[in-house]
């Protein structure tokens, strides 16, 4: 019940909304049962929490050290065998080991090698929806603010705490909006319009706060669009980065999910320390240089640059979307001689899909080595790690020093279109001369 | 004999890579042996200098990049008493808390390497004796102080089994 101007006290809980909130503010509150504002420390309900098998090795030492642990609930805990699936080493085995017997014993699910990543099964598994509060051992688990969810990335410790009492504490934070106005060029795509802000806001330009992103641009993205550019959140240093939920979003969450979606808006006069509009009606492609994520140029700085091996996948943007494009590009074509393409898909389901649509084929076609589904070569453990010297061209979300393996090694990054125009050149190549294709 | 100021050569954006590289946090598992390869990357030894109940000088941005819980258990078993820095990236913050290893969050222009300090959680005031200057740090919240106090929060959930704060917004 809503009293414009003045609150109404029922029963001594609040009730009705003039609080002009955010969407952080709103989840958050919703879920701590209080009226939470940006600044207060709160203790919160999560919906949902999970591990990949990076992190899962400290989760389960550190939640065996809590007397009497036990998973606060079943289905709302799951490990993800991604980051090095299938294992390069024994030691990793070890570890992978490890996390199929604590699933075992906690009676808990495991997605095992060759399921995919992590920030696609939990949200195509439908473990998360509109509304929920989401924990994950990873920091790219700001991704499902793209289906309205409120996701942060938290330590191992943290994130035992959490799947042994189903709470943990939360800095309600500030959120900067973002809106995003205009119609993208062909051959330029959300993974461009995120590298481009990242440019803008920097690297810690948003540490510590929420972001939100409107404006039409997202109302015209595909879901798998959107994933994209809330997956990079974390690169601004935010804690996530949410957007409203409209058609689509309903549409795909029930699609995915048996949970009943809490779609949250923002309060139109919600209080925002910054806002940022932007128009992407004449962006190029970007591309983020060696060695930071927001060391962002267009596409004109870096033509010409030899490179070695192209990476597309990752949670960023190893999508069906994402290979329909490549397989567009690529199609009748041959990779360049002396250049490694490799591409991964984000999940067995899309792995299937592009198999259906005959990407798969396509890519093999052109030369391409086509990876089980899993994080790929992004992180740096297996799959296509670097040698000195060597330029690699990711549709990933990080190009830090060493991040595929190799300090003497530079990684650029951009969308799978630029990738899978660079494959075929065998050189950074803009994605706009196949507009035809697109 | 008192406890001193440390700084790296970089001051601002160090990354958890930095402060532990990815090589080492698979390979070791002892805590002590783990606190010998921070900052390897960038300053060999580094370690070495560091006394029990020194502390480490920073600018913005400490900690940011990948969530590995390895660099604030790193730090802790170095023998450092805090990390003193004007910003701390926020998982790295989270987890430092969470392992016991106490964040002071300050003006740090006016702290040098080998300064000599002393802080005052009372008054939330780091006193750099060396300078004769007081510097107020950010009061650490009540939760976070609790999981100190306990040595971070797996001790702190042994002991209460839950979380035990009265927190919240106004209602």
């Amino acid at each position: 019940m809503r009293v414009r101007g003045r609150s109404l006290m029922i029963g001594g809980k609040l009730k009705g909304s003039f609080m002009r909130q955010t969407i952080a503010e709103k989840i958050l509150s919703e879920h701590s049962g209080t009226r939470a504002k940006a600044g207060d420390i709160i203790i919160a309900n999560i919906d949902f929490c999970f591990g990949q098998d990076g992190t899962s090795g400290m989760i389960i030492d550190s939640f065996r050290k809590i007397k009497d642990a036990s998973i606060f609930s079943k289905n709302a805990f799951c490990m993800v065998i991604d980051h090095s699936a299938p294992s390069p080493n024994i030691g990793v085995s070890a570890i992978h080991d490890k996390i199929r017997e604590f699933a075992a014993e906690q009676k808990v699910k495991v997605f095992d090698v060759g399921r995919g990543v992590c920030h696609q099964l939990i949200p195509e598994s439908g473990y998360v929806t509109c509304g929920d509060l989401v924990l994950g051992a990873d920091s790219h688990t700001c991704t499902y603010g793209a289906i309205n969810v409120l996701s942060t990335g938290v330590g191992s410790t943290d994130l035992a705490i959490a799947a042994a009492s189903g709470k943990n504490w939360f800095k309600v934070p500030e959120t900067i909006k973002i809106v995003l106005e205009g119609r993208l060029p062909k051959g330029v795509y959300s993974k461009d319009v995120i590298l481009h802000i990242i440019r803008d806001i920097g690297a810690r330009g948003a540490t510590y706060k929420a972001v939100e992103f409107h404006g039409q641009l997202i109302s015209d993205l595909s879901i798998d669009g959107r994933f994209t550019i809330a997956n990079m959140a974390v690169e601004m240093g935010a804690k996530c980065g949410i957007m409203s939920a409209d058609k689509k979003t309903i549409d795909w969450v029930k699609c995915h999910s048996a949970k009943p979606p809490k779609s949250i808006a923002p309060d139109s006069d919600a209080k925002y320390v910054q806002t940022r509009a932007y128009d992407v009606s004449d962006l190029s492609p970007q591309v983020a240089c060696p060695h930071t994520v927001d060391n962002v140029c267009g596409i004109e700085d870096v033509l010409g640059t030899k490179i070695d091996e192209v990476n597309i996948g990752t949670c960023t943007n190893g999508r069906l979307e994402d290979l329909e494009i490549t397989a567009k590009i690529l199609k009748g074509r041959k990779v360049a001689s002396g250049v490694k393409l490799i591409i991964t898909p984000a999940s067995r389901k899309i792995y299937l899909g592009a198999l259906k649509a005959g990407y798969i084929e396509i890519f093999v076609r052109a030369g391409a080595a086509v990876n089980n589904p899993g994080c790929g070569p992004c992180v740096g453990t297996h799959q296509g790690v670097l040698a000195d010297g060597e330029n690699a061209f990711s549709t990933a979300n990080r190009n830090f020093k060493g991040r595929m393996g190799n300090p003497n090694s530079n990684i650029y990054l951009g969308s799978p279109a630029t990738a899978a125009a660079t494959a075929l050149a065998g050189k950074i190549a803009d994605p706009r001369e196949h507009r035809r294709r697109l | 004999m008192g406890n001193f100021a440390h700084r790296l050569k970089i001051q601002n954006d160090i990354n958890t890579d930095y402060v532990i590289s990815g090589r080492y946090k698979f390979k070791i598992q002892d805590e002590k042996e783990l606190a010998k390869y921070i900052f390897a990357d960038l300053e060999e030894d580094f370690y070495k200098k560091i006394k029990l109940g020194d502390f480490l000088v920073s600018g913005e941005n400490f900690g940011c990049g990948s969530s590995r819980e390895q660099a604030p258990v790193a730090l802790k078993a170095s023998g450092l008493q805090a990390v003193i820095a004007k910003s701390f990236a926020r998982i790295f913050y989270r987890n430092a808390f969470n392992v016991g290893l106490c964040l002071l969050e300050c003006e740090t222009n006016y702290i040098d390497d080998m300064d000599e300090l002393e802080v005052d959680f009372e008054k939330n005031i780091i006193k750099n004796i060396s300078k004769g200057v007081n510097i107020e740090f950010k009061p650490i919240p009540e939760i976070m102080k609790n999981f100190l106090d306990k040595g971070g929060v797996v001790e702190y959930f042994k002991e209460y089994g839950t979380f035990k704060e009265n927190v919240g917004g106004a209602v």
